[in-house]
């Protein structure tokens, strides 16, 4: 093991940290002010990678599909907002995994009638294509650099939204007391349909950057959904800046650990058994930190108090 | 209106009354959908008694099925094998004696439920959907990267397990023994529900603070309600794999833990009858609209959205114009 490599898979390890920092941060935002718990968010990142799987193909712009993502994602989450969402702010929780799972069957089932059950390819653009100098000699793709840079950006982006500005003042209020907020006199239903159509956007421009490395197929958003709820529970929910710390948490020991367990294990045993344990072991490493962290802190890092 | 009482006798002697008679006129695939309605329902009815009476909302239920799946799985195959699972202290080698592997099943769901429950009872609310989610996660995953039983593609048996004299491999035989499993678990919730234990369970999704001052502790009820929620839902799972003769990673996947809830919710929520009602939905219709379309899941989201948001008491409540028995 070299200490090239090491590099190169820490950066991964940020590269997908980030991503799930934007799949996060919708999810955690539209908890602590909406008190919704959105199994559909998933969806909104699938539909982001297809709706810039299908203005690629017919645009051939790199640039043109990350911004179809970003459309067509929200305002699919705004439609479902003011359709659905709306009406299951006041229900239960158990109200709002039923719904939002049946979003899911809906949303994936809808994509493989339009689509087909066949993945689809994203080309990265010539200018992302290759890999650049890093310190020290290593090489490291420019596409992934790019989505840290994007990751990054966006962070900050939502950090001075939140922080700075008038409207993340209402979002900070609306996570305190909703009615207070709403008898001050600010509109809370568009708020609220602003808050949703933010994180879906959020969630499609993850989906089509990711799409790019990876595949464009259905059922791709429920894997990095589930990921994204061991994000905010160990952050704590609510909390973007929890949710920004437990993002690069687990995404670095997801990829450390699945390089370095079976690494570690072949000093122990003969290779192939120490690859086949130890990416069983590694697969299971984040939901282990999950439960460490709720035994130390049932809250998160950030929570605060439980619903 | 219908009086609930009716609607539940209704259902439990018509899905016998089906299989029954498909056997009679000689359709085993009919038999077979019977079958899957039983183990399904049974499923529903373990997670019932955390989520309908408890108000845990375990989104994990998966995990219980797919361990009960894989326990029997695992039994039987190395029984079939001769391989043995275990060298030493003692040499075992596996069992295709379905009462062996229902004794296995429940004694190893029951730990596995305790594990699982201690960890995720420390939490409440939505940190317990998403923990219950994640240990279900976490088992999937490791099912499809653990390749000495099959990994991703599963594990094929070659025969069920025995059980006495019974020839498993008849259909309706196989029916009347999941249906046998069915009848106990009804019994079992329902006696459940009815014990001090069970008000206990009851009261502590009501009002935690009030259950604390009369001197008993939450955690430690709900903790058993959940193993014995586990176990009966492992079982299932144990059965549905015999039915199959075949496990897959796709038992614990979340999907199933969704589908599990959907039994619940369209039946009725806290209703002892509720998942049965749900099950015979669910498989029939699954049958009526697959029938014509691939694509029958855009449907049943609509149908669950249009349930969740409109008919709150599910089936039952529709059809007996009655509130859940709190």
């Amino acid at each position: 093991m070299t200490f090239e490599l090491c590099v190169e898979q820490l950066l991964n390890g940020f590269q997908f940290g980030f991503m799930l920092f934007l799949m996060s941060a919708g999810l955690t935002l539209i908890f602590g002010v909406m008190g919704l718990i959105n199994l559909a968010h998933g969806s909104f990142y699938m539909i982001g990678a297809f709706s810039a799987a299908a203005v690629s193909a017919a645009l051939g712009s790199f640039w043109f599909s990350l911004l179809a993502s970003l459309i067509f994602a929200s305002i699919a989450g705004v439609i479902v907002e003011i359709v659905i969402i709306r009406r299951l702010y006041d229900r239960d929780h158990l109200d709002q995994v039923l719904a939002t799972f049946a979003l899911i069957l809906l949303f994936s089932e809808s994509v493989r009638w339009i689509f087909g059950a066949y993945p689809l390819y994203l080309d990265v653009p010539d200018i992302l294509s290759g890999s650049l100098q890093i310190i020290g000699g290593i090489y490291y793709s420019k596409y992934r650099l790019f989505i840290i840079l994007v990751g990054l950006l966006l962070a900050i982006f939502l950090f001075f939204l939140i922080g700075k500005t008038n409207l993340g003042v209402q979002i900070r209020a609306g996570q305190h007391d909703r009615e207070m907020i709403s008898a001050l006199g600010v509109d809370i239903s568009k708020l609220y349909t602003f808050l949703f159509g933010l994180g879906a956007a959020l969630a499609g421009l993850a989906g089509a950057l990711v799409g790019t490395i990876q595949s464009v197929e259905v059922g791709m958003g429920e894997p990095v959904l589930i990921l994204a709820f061991v994000v905010i529970v160990i952050g704590g929910i609510g909390s973007i800046k929890g949710a920004f710390m437990a993002s690069l948490i687990v995404g670095c020991v997801d990829t450390m650990g699945r390089f370095l367990v079976p690494w570690i294990l072949m000093s122990l045993t003969d290779p192939s058994t120490a690859m086949s344990i130890g990416s069983a072991i590694a697969s299971m490493l984040i939901y282990v930190l999950m439960a460490i962290v709720l035994i130390v802190k049932p809250t998160g890092f950030f929570g605060k108090g439980l619903t | 209106m219908i009086p609930e009482r009716s609607i539940n006798v209704v259902c439990i002697s018509s899905l016998l009354i089906f299989s029954l008679a498909s056997h009679y006129i000689g359709e085993p695939y009919f038999v077979t959908l019977a079958t899957r309605i039983a183990i399904f329902a049974m499923a529903a009815i373990g997670l019932n008694l955390v989520l309908g009476f408890g108000n845990l909302i375990s989104f994990g239920h998966a995990a219980f099925f797919g361990f009960g799946g894989y326990v029997s799985g695992i039994l039987a195959t190395h029984a079939f094998n001769l391989e043995p699972i275990l060298d030493w202290p003692v040499i075992f080698i596996g069992t295709s004696d379905s009462i062996v592997i229902w004794i296995f099943t429940i004694a190893l769901c029951s730990v596995f439920a305790l594990v699982i429950g201690f960890f995720c009872l420390r939490t409440s609310g939505v940190y317990f959907i998403m923990i219950t989610l994640a240990f279900a996660q976490m088992l999937y995953y490791f099912a499809i990267s653990w390749p000495s039983y099959g990994g991703e593609d599963g594990l094929s048996l070659y025969i069920r397990s025995s059980f006495l004299n019974i020839d498993t491999m008849n259909g309706i035989s196989f029916f009347m023994i999941c249906f046998f499993w069915l009848i106990l678990s009804l019994y079992l919730t329902s006696r459940i529900i009815h014990s001090p234990f069970g008000l206990a369970l009851r009261a502590s999704r009501h009002n935690l603070d009030r259950v604390k001052s009369v001197g008993i502790t939450p955690f430690r009820i709900q903790l058993v309600a959940f193993i014995i929620s586990g176990v009966i839902t492992g079982v299932a799972g144990s059965l549905y794999a015999d039915l199959n003769r075949f496990v897959s990673p796709s038992l614990l996947s979340w999907q199933m833990s969704g589908e599990l809830i959907v039994f619940i919710i369209i039946g009725g929520v806290g209703r002892i009858y509720g998942p049965l009602i749900g099950a015979i939905f669910f498989v029939t219709f699954e049958q009526i609209f697959g029938s014509y379309t691939d694509h029958w899941q855009v449907f049943l989201g609509l149908l669950i959205i249009v349930t969740v948001l409109f008919a709150r008491g599910g089936l039952i409540g529709f059809l007996s114009g009655s509130r859940a028995n709190e």
